[in-house]
């Protein structure tokens, strides 16, 4: 677990490394500030401890040993000293104890020990493997009445924890748990003292489920009131037990009436969900449609190799890695200009090799790429073997944003989102303002008129194809921290990224955006109704139906150059 | 004159055709009457390896047809042949009745295994043979036909073409994928035992199949031959080069290719209902858009744009892919690769075109009068820019001469 | 929302009856009648009328961008107004036929760029715009007949190809190929022609002979060119129309017409 930062400082912290790799490759300078800072963090919080632990070394030491020895009683009184110290060990433990995974040798200065569920054993005080010797220890015998003293505690320990979401983290604890009377005293003793609102709110929770199976009607009334917020599953059962067995009818009443509203907000979040998910794939379908958009709109060619720059991309990024096994968290920093620049490389010598020849014959260039991609596809297989690759993520794309107990983002797929559109924006801007761009914008529209004032129309559609194929390289990049890395990784997009480049209309880059976005969303939303397979197959109908109506796209071109 | 018109004035066509016949003749003699011991005895795998060629060709064919004809180039026609081969499949499924490893009387294994209890409406009436030879026809057609009106009729062209014809393959690879379907899933159809009661894996039944798929190629290449020396012939390929023109002289151009492009789905679906009872299996990897693609690539192998281009391209390639495949599989995938790259590049126009080229080259010979009552299939323009005037021959619309030109047939 | 309304390229019309003599009772083959066509807030037409006369010839010009090549689109079906109605004698109603059927009713139309069937043999062009059932299934099994086979000879003298019948479309030149498309118009018997700058890029000799067969196909056919030559425009014109942003500016004789201070002003700017 790794909850030491509130949900939204770590957001913001992610962020910053996040935008820092982005920009890695223009503003270097910036990232070199802004990493050590993060660094910082951990570095205090470690050294924090320390200090701490040396503090509290002897005393701790002596009150574990003690807590394998000598009648129960006098256990349970050394547990509690323990549990008031301020030390991370402390919970470990308690919770071996109770869960009766705490070892110990029959010695005078005995040894204690903590088992894990694969049987290794591990020294509880300086946390050391323990190798030899093993068959010496005993499990420390606890009884009924001090297995509750210690659940008390243990929940206690946590409860006055003070970082706020491991009060939080143990509030629903309890609450999944089931709560009884012990531990509903001891959270209305922490309530007057709770600051943090979503801890309070989560003790307020608590309590009233407890409160559900009191005889005082009101009381049941006053904690369906409360509840129906609540978007936790253990909230739902209980008020569903209470709607139909309730004797009261006014309380079951108020019982359905709080699960019908529980219902609906959890239907907005999954929606929310579901949106988000849609966003996510048509983050990645617009990754891998933008550099087509470029190729096939502007350039009128049609690449079928690009899902093989894209996979190119991905190895660039399981290569650096392997480079730098040990700087994964900035693995990205290099994999991404590194990608665009491999993938651009090879997409320039495909243009200079065999696409020139090609232009205006558009179905001969679609069956010369095949070709391209088929070869490049096999000789990912002779130097990378056929097997997948799996890219390490750096940790902080890992774990995901918890918003509440129903929707939860992950960290990578909102990454790739945001990085999708900069990517976008990026490229918006490269078309719009930089003499490149206007000059593929010329060659585009009037390939003889650009020659004749002075633009080098070869030199433009290598460049563009460059582009195109860079940045197939990037989404290649991204794509590796989804799935594997293999082979056959274009292949599976490449159809879908035509898809969104026809949908939307070809040769506009805004239309791509759209194009992405909706399809994504489409196909999530259908996905499940109907699967993910037939999803994609009633995508792809509909799409068929959608040109019907539609034959140029959502933004189409118009006007005399749009005429054949 | 119709033989004049189909056949004659077709000097590669008639080779071809004459080596396919001639093979029909060589083959089921060294078969069956040569001894084994002999060294002309060719065996019933090498028969079947023919037969399942024949089958590509006829594939080839169809594609060549819309493609080189007419311009269009469907990147799904696997689909096509694959649904054909379905249908045969699900005939020869129901042929196996009882003898199956759990010997349900009506469903397939498959359907035993997936705990159906009764045969989905969709499998009624394929245990009747013309039934089966019905769908053969119609399922592609009706696919085809559907799927072409939406597309035609919306103006989807040229590349985009391709690309939605591939997504559809694509589809129904997908759906085929799913047990659900009712298709035997991952792994089709398969372990048939007879055809109208012969048994499947018999000399004499392979070297039935092997024939009917040799028929079945002569009789659609002078149906395609007699297509394109028609005036229809002349609109398709006036479609491919000037499709604005084309519907500006008063045709409707999406007819045209529709039906096209049904009659040529209907042709790879007989292709792939010869193939499957040869090979004995039909999964939906026949559906994947590798598939497709590849087979454009023997047309374009060949030659497209002349019907037997299409034929010596799905043998050419097809042999090749046989020696690569065993002598190293991945040396296959490489050849397949630069192969699309050089023919577009160097070989436009395919073999055909090489060796037009080089027999052109060898006997230098004046292309200057083209031979009467032949409309030269689809050559592409030569661009010979010849901006000398003609005016001699000016004579205003007053004075019509009925000039003693010989008509052309 | 019906996907399957979409009536533009819809594939289940029926001609509408051509057989039926023209009606014309008013002179007036063709008539445009405020037609307006925006691309993106661009209006290429602008409220535009237009009325041609039974075997009239109109040349029509204007400076670039005027709407001439973008109303021919709309007479021909290629293009779809926004705004106002198109008929062809008093009852056909253009705006609701496709293409190829305003080409089978008799309106025919020259590219601006030649465009023949480069694959084809002259004679084949010619053939394949012959006036003749082109459905499908007759293509199939249709044959020429004696008539259309004279017709074929007597368009290939008028537009003085006879001797390269047997050649390939392709080879032609630049000149030669206008004229095959002016002859493949011919072959279908049209009551109005519209010829998109038939004399661009030709030599001066063949600018000549073009005018004369021009000439020589009004009266039988009602004649419309787009052109920019204005020697080739007045030694044909008899009536010329001037385009400007989308509509008419003026009509008259070249004479009337080139004295017309609004006409000065668009081409010499203010």
């Amino acid at each position: 677990m790794r909850n030491s930062v509130k949900p939204s400082g770590r957001w913001l912290l992610h962020m910053i490394v996040f935008l820092s790799c982005c920009f890695s490759a223009t503003v270097f300078s910036q990232e070199t500030e802004t990493s050590p800072e993060a660094g910082t963090t951990s570095v205090g919080a470690t050294a924090a401890n320390a200090d701490n632990e040396a503090t509290s070394q002897p005393e701790f030491d002596v009150l574990v040993k003690e807590l394998t020895q000598g009648s129960l009683p006098a256990r349970a009184q050394t547990a509690k000293k323990l549990a008031a110290f301020e030390d991370e060990r402390v919970a470990n433990v308690i919770n071996a104890l109770q869960q009766g995974t705490l070892y110990a040798t029959k010695d005078e200065n005995p040894l204690v020990a903590i088992v894990d569920e694969a049987g290794i054993y591990t020294d509880a005080i300086n946390g050391e493997k323990i190798t030899g010797g093993t068959e010496e220890f005993k499990r420390v015998p606890i009884n009924n009445s001090m297995r509750s003293q210690l659940r008390t505690l243990l929940a206690q320990l946590n409860l006055t924890h003070k970082d706020a979401s491991i009060r939080l983290d143990a509030v629903n604890r309890m609450i999944a748990d089931g709560v009884d009377e012990d531990s509903i005293s001891l959270l209305k003793n922490l309530q007057k003292a709770e600051s943090d609102n979503g801890v309070r709110s989560a003790i307020e929770s608590a309590v009233a489920l407890f409160n559900l199976h009191s005889d005082d009607q009101q009381l049941r009334l006053g904690a369906i009131q409360v509840l129906k917020d609540s978007l936790q599953q253990e909230v739902r059962t209980a008020l569903s037990n209470v709607a139909a067995n309730d004797a009261d009818e006014k309380v079951k009443h108020q019982a359905q009436l709080a699960i019908k509203a529980i219902d609906s907000s959890i239907a907005k979040y999954r929606f929310a969900e579901n949106i988000f998910f849609g966003l996510s794939l048509g983050s990645v379908l617009l990754l891998s449609a933008i550099g087509l958009s470029i190729t096939f709109g502007v350039m009128g060619v049609i690449n079928m190799a690009h899902g093989e720059l894209m996979m190119i991309g991905a190895y660039v990024t399981w290569v650096v890695q392997q480079i730098f096994p040990n700087q994964i968290a900035y693995s990205l920093a290099i994999a991404i200009p590194a990608a665009f620049i491999v993938a651009g490389l090879v997409g320039i010598a495909i243009e200079r090799g065999v696409i020139r020849f090609l232009y205006g014959r558009p179905l001969e260039t679609l069956l010369a790429t095949f070709g391209i991609s088929l070869i490049l596809q096999q000789a990912a297989r002779s130097i990378f073997s056929p097997l997948n690759r799996a890219v390490e993520l750096p940790v902080w794309m890992s774990g995901s944003l918890q918003i509440n107990p129903v929707l939860s983002i992950t960290y990578n797929r909102l990454y790739i989102l945001i990085f999708g559109l900069l990517v976008f924006f990026a490229l918006l801007v490269i078309l719009k303002k930089t003499t490149l761009g206007l000059k593929v914008r010329a060659v585009s529209q009037n390939r003889a008129m650009a020659r004749a004032v002075g633009v080098r129309a070869t030199w433009v559609d290598a460049m563009t194809f460059g582009l195109g194929s860079g940045i197939a390289g990037i989404a290649g990049v991204a794509l590796s921290q989804l799935t594997n890395v293999g082979p056959n990784l274009g292949q599976a997009y490449i159809i879908d990224s035509f898809m969104v480049v026809v949908f939307g209309g070809v040769g506009n880059l805004w239309g791509t955006l759209v194009g992405a976005m909706g399809l994504g969303i489409i196909n999530k939303f259908l996905e499940p109704y109907a699967g993910a397979v037939l999803a994609k197959v009633l995508v792809l109908v509909l799409l068929i139906l959608f040109i019907q109506k539609r034959p140029k796209g959502i933004f189409p071109q118009k006007g005399r150059a749009a005429a054949d | 004159m119709l033989t004049q018109r189909l056949l004659l004035s077709d000097r590669g066509g008639m080779i071809v055709l004459g080596l396919v016949l001639a093979t029909m003749i060589l083959v089921p003699i060294c078969n069956l009457l040569v001894p084994e011991t002999s060294a002309l005895h060719i065996s019933t795998f090498t028969v079947t390896l023919l037969g399942k060629f024949l089958c590509y060709a006829l594939l080839a064919l169809s594609v060549d047809l819309i493609w080189g004809y007419c311009g269009i180039l469907s990147l799904g026609h696997g689909a096509f042949f694959a649904l054909g081969g379905y249908a045969m499949g699900m005939y020869l499924m129901r042929q196996i009745g009882p003898r199956g490893q759990y010997g349900d009387p009506i469903l397939p294994d498959f359907m035993v295994f997936l705990n159906w209890k009764e045969l989905p409406w969709y499998w009624q009436g394929f245990d009747m043979f013309w039934f089966a030879l019905l769908m053969i026809i119609v399922v592609p057609g009706i696919l085809a036909f559907v799927f072409g009106w939406l597309a035609f009729r919306s103006r989807v062209t040229g590349v985009y073409f391709s690309i939605i014809t591939q997504a559809l393959t694509y589809a129904l690879l997908l759906a085929f994928f799913r047990n659900e379907m009712g298709f035997g899933g991952n792994n089709g159809l398969t372990d048939f035992k007879d055809i109208l009661g012969f048994p499947i894996a018999a000399s004499g039944t392979r070297i039935s199949l092997f024939l009917a798929s040799g028929f079945m190629l002569i009789l659609a290449y002078i149906a395609c031959r007699y297509i394109v020396t028609s005036r229809m012939g002349k609109v398709i390929v006036s479609i491919r080069d000037a499709e604005t023109r084309t519907r500006f002289c008063g045709y409707k151009v999406e007819s045209y290719k529709l039906w096209l492009f049904v009659f040529s789905a209907i042709l790879a679906g007989i292709a792939g209902a010869l193939y499957v009872p040869q090979v004995g299996i039909i999964n939906p990897g026949e559906f994947s858009p590798l598939n497709s693609i590849e087979l454009v690539v023997w047309v374009a192998t060949g030659g497209r744009g002349t019907l037997f281009g299409a034929i010596v391209g799905a043998f050419t390639v097809n042999y090749g892919k046989t020696v690569f495949t065993s002598y190293s599989p991945e040396t296959w995938l490489f050849a397949l690769g630069a192969l699309f790259v050089i023919v577009t590049l160097v070989l436009p126009k395919g073999l055909v075109g090489l060796f037009n080229r080089t027999k052109k080259a060898a006997s230098k010979q004046n292309p200057g009068n083209p031979p009467p009552g032949n409309p030269a299939p689809a050559t592409a323009p030569s661009v010979t820019p010849n901006m000398g005037t003609s005016t001699e021959n000016f004579i205003s619309a007053e004075t019509p001469v009925i000039a003693a030109v010989k008509e052309p047939v | 929302m019906n996907i399957f309304s979409h009536k533009r390229y819809s594939m289940g019309q029926k001609d509408p009856n051509f057989g039926a003599p023209l009606d014309t009772t008013h002179r007036t083959i063709l008539y445009v009648e405020g037609v307006t066509v925006s691309f993106d807030g661009f209006r290429a037409l602008n409220n535009l009328n237009l009325y041609i006369d039974e075997g009239e010839l109109r040349c029509i010009i204007g400076p670039n961008g005027a709407g001439k090549t973008t109303m021919m689109d709309v007479i021909t079906g290629k293009t779809k107004p926004d705004e106002g109605s198109v008929y062809f004698g008093q009852q056909i109603n253009l705006l609701e036929l496709s293409e190829h059927q305003i080409a089978r009713g008799g309106i025919g139309r020259k590219f601006q760029k030649p465009t023949i069937f480069e694959a084809l043999s002259v004679y084949e062009n010619l053939e394949l715009a012959t006036a003749a059932d082109k459905r499908v299934w007759w293509t199939l099994s249709q044959q020429l007949n004696s008539a259309q086979k004279y017709r074929i000879d007597e368009v290939l003298l008028q537009i003085g190809l006879a001797e390269h019948r047997y050649k390939n479309a392709g080879s032609l030149s630049h000149g030669q190929k206008q004229w095959l498309e002016i002859g493949m118009l011919l072959m279908q018997n049209p009551r109005v022609l519209l010829v998109d700058e038939p004399v661009a890029g030709m030599t001066g000799e063949e600018t000549e002979k073009t005018a004369e067969l021009l000439l020589s196909l009004a009266g039988e056919h009602s004649v419309i060119v787009v052109e920019h030559d204005m020697k080739f425009v007045r030694s044909i014109a008899r009536k010329v129309t001037v385009l400007h942003q989308g509509s008419v500016l003026t009509e008259g004789t070249m004479d009337q017409v080139q004295n017309d201070p609004k006409v000065i002003e668009v081409y010499l700017g203010e």
